[in-house]
């Protein structure tokens, strides 16, 4: 068993991230997601593991040092809050396109626009359909404890690696806030340069006499070449799509609806299961852990099981149910229910929301 | 056994770290554990609360809206919270400062006197741990043990001289709690 201790998703976060053997974060703070480079300078990494931690001067300038660090194929990260995510869009297109490996985090708070810091699940479009330009996914992990937020470190930077794309841990501000008990996983140590010249053949570690040149770049002005580059990025997300899906489904054995949902909504979520049970609803939850790729095959399955609703719960005005949608494909009521703008719904708000929009509206 | 907790004053009476200390003991005990402050600017110099949640079994929701016991520190927050307390639950508050005392009757409410315990023991640093004690009598589903247990992992080391002190707090705390209306 690991050390066990009380941490903020923020900071398990941050810990992991040294444990995970990352080489470097580069970010810059804002609420509610600081204390990730809080915690990193505190903890000093470049004296444990030789990790660098370097605050930028802009999210701009941080997504673009993950570029270029995980271009060399080292672990790299950075994370921020909603307004700096929709700053570094434009880095994670040029970071699709160039396939590079890395691990970002988005701790979600209410917009648009400078909005508000508390916590929200506003940004799903953003993440799961692109928020830069040109035809390109990521993988999207939505971690729903403090735990989770420590362990999806070390699973984000393998899956970056495996696919050479960019893994998004999206939180929020309730994930990120809060303390839970958290179990870290022992260190593991971070690669040689050797080690990576020999594991990564793309990454660019210094050209050796000999040997061809490595070019990282998004960039290609013959179409006819840029079109197959984006027919391999095709088929490396259909294969993520098949090989990657996660979720957790919570008593759906019995159920007749079911509540979707991801992140901080699916531990509210749960508590509105309990509540609707107690008053004899047959309700479970689909807890979504990937985003994208997103379980529409699980979905049918259970429409297959004869389930009559499902009410997408999520902090917005109704963004991840537009994929509940499409999953159901009509075979069963689909509902949307949220608070937004910073409001986090209660259990009980939630399951008045299953009785009255989903069953009876 | 679940326990569902809000404390709330103001930012700097150590609302946030009561909490901290109340979770560390669930986590001595073996307990699941959620801690969920507010956040922000309202923390400072405004009122602060935190959600605290002890429970043998895994923990759904971290945020809510109904508790089984609210420890109320200033009238902001009794103002917002009185409401909030399951009927049958506990409402324990110091009455420095309040102007509107409670008047639910389908709860159990008890005072403490936090702040002019703590100015009597010559430190009003330790007031929340005073509070703590208060609620540590009323629902001994946390030990003194585990709570100085909590104290030793959550402080650091150079702090740890001061724990006697804090366990003396804990101490006049359970002995000063008093009803203020109890349910038949």
């Amino acid at each position: 068993m690991g050390e066990l201790k009380l941490m903020k998703g923020n900071e398990a976060m941050a810990e992991a991230a040294i444990r995970a053997g990352a080489d470097a974060y580069f970010g810059y703070p804002i609420t509610p997601q600081s204390e990730v480079i809080e915690y990193l300078m505190a903890e000093k990494p470049f004296e444990r593991t030789g990790m660098v931690v370097l605050q930028a001067e802009s999210e701009v300038a941080a997504i673009n040092m993950v570029y270029g660090a995980g271009g060399s194929g080292k672990r790299v990260m950075t994370s921020s809050s909603s307004p700096g995510v929709s700053l570094k869009q434009e880095g994670l297109s040029y970071i699709a396109g160039s396939e590079i490996p890395c691990l970002y985090a988005n701790v979600v708070r209410g917009g648009p626009g400078l909005g508000t810091i508390q916590p929200s699940q506003a940004d799903y479009f953003q993440s799961v359909k692109g928020g830069g330009h040109g035809d390109y996914k990521q993988i999207v992990l939505a971690p729903a404890s403090v735990q989770e937020m420590a362990d999806f470190v070390k699973l984000g930077f393998d899956l970056a690696f495996k696919y050479r794309i960019a893994v998004l841990i999206l939180s929020d501000g309730v994930i990120g806030q809060m303390m839970e008990k958290v179990e870290l996983f022992d260190q593991v140590p971070r690669m040689t340069d050797a080690e990576i010249k020999e594991k990564y053949p793309w990454a660019t570690t210094g050209k050796a006499k000999g040997t061809e040149r490595r070019i990282i770049t998004s960039l290609d002005l013959d179409s006819l070449k840029m079109e197959k580059h984006n027919h391999h990025l095709q088929a490396k997300y259909k294969l993520i799509t098949e090989n990657e899906v996660r979720f957790e489904l919570i008593g759906c054995e019995d159920a007749e609806y079911v509540f979707v949902a991801y992140g901080s909504s699916a531990r509210i979520a749960q508590k509105s299961m309990q509540l609707a049970r107690k008053k004899g609803i047959k309700v479970g939850l689909l807890r979504l852990i990937t985003l994208f790729p997103f379980p529409t095959k699980q979905i049918q399955t259970l429409c297959d099981q004869g389930i009559k609703g499902f009410l997408a719960v999520e902090m917005s005005a109704g963004q991840m149910v537009e994929d509940v949608q499409l999953s159901v494909n009509g075979r069963a009521k689909v509902a949307h229910y949220g608070r937004f703008g910073g409001i986090v719904h209660s259990p009980e708000e939630v399951e008045l929301a299953l009785e009255q929009i989903l069953i009876g509206g | 056994m679940t326990e569902e907790i809000i404390i709330a004053g103001f930012g700097g009476q150590g609302v946030l770290s009561m909490g901290k200390i109340l979770a560390y003991s669930g986590i001595m005990h073996d307990q699941e554990v959620s801690w969920m402050p507010s956040y922000g600017p309202e923390m400072r110099g405004g009122t602060a609360n935190v959600t605290v949640i002890l429970s043998d079994e895994r923990i759904s929701s971290p945020v809510l809206t109904v508790f089984d016991t609210a420890i109320i520190l200033n009238q902001q927050s009794m103002d917002k919270f009185e409401k909030s307390v399951r009927p049958g639950g506990i409402l324990i508050y110091d009455p420095n400062g309040i102007t509107h005392h409670p008047s639910r009757k389908d709860i159990n409410i008890y005072q403490i006197e936090g702040a002019q315990v703590a100015a009597e023991m010559g430190n009003t640093k330790i007031f929340n741990m005073v509070i703590l004690g208060a609620y540590m009598k009323l629902k001994p589903i946390v030990q003194l043990e585990y709570v100085i247990k909590g104290l030793k992992k959550s402080l650091p080391e150079r702090y740890h001289k001061l724990i006697p002190l804090n366990e003396d707090a804990i101490n006049m705390g359970m002995k000063h709690i008093k009803p203020y209306y109890l349910m038949n």
